[in-house]
């Protein structure tokens, strides 16, 4: 075979961030393939030292418009296992549901908005308006309910206001959770139309096995704190994360990168499924039946299947948890007191995209002497690369032309969800 | 976008985005019960990270993001060049935002700690009207989505936009948000710009002055409030430093 393909996609649309794909076949061989991350850096770690414990997650949650809950969430937690404080379970079930809107928020986004394009031969969502004006209303109404759901419990959707170290500072208007809970129910209606859409679509028939890394569920799917798992077997608690994550820095990428028991590893909705699909809400994992997502799923593609059978989950136990806030009497506290003291802690939490670690060193006067943050992204960057590598080798032993083979690379990284920004910091 | 029974015609826009978190582009695609006519108020012809293709004839292009790197300020002057109208998007845009707090740090040692013997490129932090000429701010972190939706309306049908003059403060007065510093939390209300209709401190948390200072604050008679509270200089200077908005404002002697 004579193919020649020459393919520099710089920077690659429809992700959070900049990155460059370049793959280069010569006679049919494939001579290079590159995925790097070349957003510019930011240095919060280095912005976090000197500072107070009340100002750590105000900071933090910036690193990322997509995840700042998620973000704000990890620091607090970290902030709070350094202090020895224990939260007010009304507290944590609060958090709990504002992750889930974020969940949902920033699921819907990639599915509808960044990923669904591909598989519709569109460019972006744009032309959907002229062309299937009801589905960009199904997009939008999904995102809505998912952006009321963090700005009634957080504050705000995107830099969320009310996530304070020792709990939640406010107990949400218990008219507008009321309200919620109608359109969460409005939700699961619509995410059934979501999975009608995506059984249409061609998922790549493409497998790679990996090592998949998250928190390990222990009763239930988890999201906020709890033992690390890796599907290889290794196991570890919540503050040994930095032997989960080995991170190193390289040449070509101001990411930096990862990798456990092989070459790397993946986290996000796929490893979350893989790991604990057991504890699921029934719904999704009937969902995930009819759409094809099975267990021990090594398809990188799939992890579209997987974020929307977490989204279907989401809004049921939302919805659970919306009723049992109900339930609290007028006078539930919802922060714990909070005194500063010398020490370190961690704070593991499954963001959209996969665990996201926070760990912070305080002083006496709880200022922050060293911190250390590392994102989903920033360890899924080495694994995105290995399955490039080996899509794009089967695709040049295949013949496929240039068209093909950007578009198959392309829809490959952003089946990751790539959150970029995130993953410079 | 029809009004008053007339068709405006629909600007070219382009959404560009530098060294930040991209949330305030994604406030662009939220509000969703507006999100429709929105879209179709406009033509969006680049935004990288919704839409895939990259149209060079925009009219009026949103710059998220402070600039920190040499081919930031490259591709920055490459759009200033093209746009008819250059809108700076979110606080780090207007102010360097929470980056700018970087600049206060060692950068070759804030390098060394990072990466290591593999050094990234990265200058001090720079708003955009640092480095280009602008024609239109819109702080906040994040950007009000509201403010912005008002914003693009004005400048489809060609009306000038004014921001408040008044502070946060009204805005707490007007949706019944018990006084945060009279609860003892330190708020940067009475001197911030308004416009974001103050969700922060109805959430629990004091103004941290992400849309930096209303016109003509009364700095004095705030400094004064916030000492007589309890408040040090140096609690009052870091909260005002935070986004970057109050550069150059300082109470008290130190920084």
């Amino acid at each position: 075979m004579n193919v020649d393909l020459n393919i520099r996609i710089h920077p690659l649309t429809r992700v959070e961030g900049h990155g460059d794909l370049l793959v280069r076949v010569v006679n049919g061989q494939l001579q290079e393939v590159h995925w790097d991350v070349v957003e510019t850096p930011r240095f919060f770690e280095v912005m976090l030292k000197g500072k107070h414990y009340t100002s750590a997650a105000i900071l933090t949650a910036r690193i990322c418009g997509i995840c700042s809950i998620g973000h704000a969430l990890a620091s607090v937690r970290a902030t709070e296992r350094a202090f020895g404080v224990e939260i007010p379970e009304t507290a944590a079930k609060l958090r709990l549901l504002a992750k889930h809107g974020e969940t949902l928020q920033s699921h819907v986004l990639h599915l509808l908005f960044l990923a669904a394009p591909d598989f519709l031969g569109l460019p972006s969502v744009l032309p959907l308006l002229e062309s299937s004006p009801s589905t960009v209303t199904l997009a939008a109404r999904l995102k809505g309910v998912a952006n009321r759901l963090c700005e009634v419990v957080a504050g705000r959707a995107t830099h969320p206001v009310s996530i304070q170290v020792g709990g939640m500072a406010v107990f949400p208007d218990r008219r507008e959770l009321a309200s919620l809970k109608a359109e969460l129910a409005g939700a699961v209606k619509d995410l059934a139309a979501v999975a009608e859409l995506f059984k249409g679509f061609e998922m790549p028939a493409f497998s790679r096995e990996t090592e998949f890394v998250s928190l390990k569920g222990e009763g239930s799917y988890p999201w906020i704190g709890g033992a690390l798992l890796s599907s290889d077997g290794v196991e570890r608690a919540e503050g040994d994360y930095l032997r989960m994550t080995n991170e190193f820095v390289d040449e070509r990428n101001t990411s930096k990168l990862c990798r456990l028991s092989r070459e790397s590893f993946a986290v996000g909705a796929l490893a979350r499924w893989n790991n604990n699909h057991r504890f699921l809400h029934p719904a999704a994992r009937a969902a995930a039946e009819e759409l094809g997502l099975g267990p021990d799923c090594h398809n990188p593609f799939k992890n579209n299947l997987a974020q929307l059978v977490e989204s279907i989950h989401v809004v049921h136990e939302s919805i659970a948890l919306i009723e049992d806030l109900l339930a609290e009497p007028e006078s539930v506290q919802t922060m714990a007191e909070v005194s500063p003291r010398e020490g370190e802690g961690v704070g593991a939490v499954e963001v959209p995209r996969g665990i996201l670690y926070h760990h912070y060193d305080y002083d006496g006067e709880g200022r922050v002497v060293r911190a250390n943050c590392i994102i989903p992204t920033t360890q899924n960057n080495l694994n995105i690369q290995h399955d490039l590598k080996r899509l794009a080798l089967d695709l040049a032993a295949d013949g496929a032309d240039d068209a093909r083979m950007e578009r198959l690379c392309s829809m490959l990284i952003r089946a990751y969800d790539p959150c970029i920004s995130c993953s410079v910091h | 976008m029809r009004y008053l029974h007339i068709d405006s015609p629909r600007p070219r826009i382009a959404v560009f985005d530098f060294t930040d978190c991209e949330g305030c582009e994604l406030q662009l695609a939220n509000k969703e019960e507006t999100l429709v006519p929105f879209l179709n108020a406009v033509e969006i012809v680049n935004f990288r990270e919704i839409a895939t293709g990259a149209g060079e004839d925009y009219e009026i292009a949103f710059v998220e993001g402070a600039i920190s790197r040499s081919d930031e300020v490259e591709r920055l002057k490459a759009i200033r060049g093209k746009a008819r109208l250059l809108v700076a998007l979110g606080s780090c845009a207007c102010f360097g935002g929470v980056n700018r707090m970087k600049n206060a740090y060692d950068l070759g040692a804030a390098n060394a700690e990072i990466y290591g013997r593999t050094p990234k490129e990265t200058l001090p932090v720079r708003s955009v009207k640092e480095v280009v000429p602008v024609d239109l701010e819109i702080p906040g972190c994040p950007v009000s989505k509201d403010e912005v939706e008002r914003i693009v309306r004005h400048l489809v049908l060609d009306v000038p936009f004014a921001f408040h003059a008044y502070p946060v403060c009204v805005e707490c007065k007007q949706r019944f948000t018990t006084c945060l510093m009279e609860k003892g939390q330190l708020c940067l209300g009475p001197i911030v710009r308004a416009g974001c209709e103050a969700p922060c401190p109805a959430g629990g948390l004091g103004c941290w002055g992400c849309r930096g200072p209303a016109e003509a604050p009364n700095l004095e008679e705030f400094f004064a409030l916030a000492r007589e509270r309890g408040f040090t200089d140096q609690e009052i200077n870091e909260r005002m430093a935070f986004f970057g908005g109050f550069e150059g404002v300082v109470v008290g002697g130190t920084r």
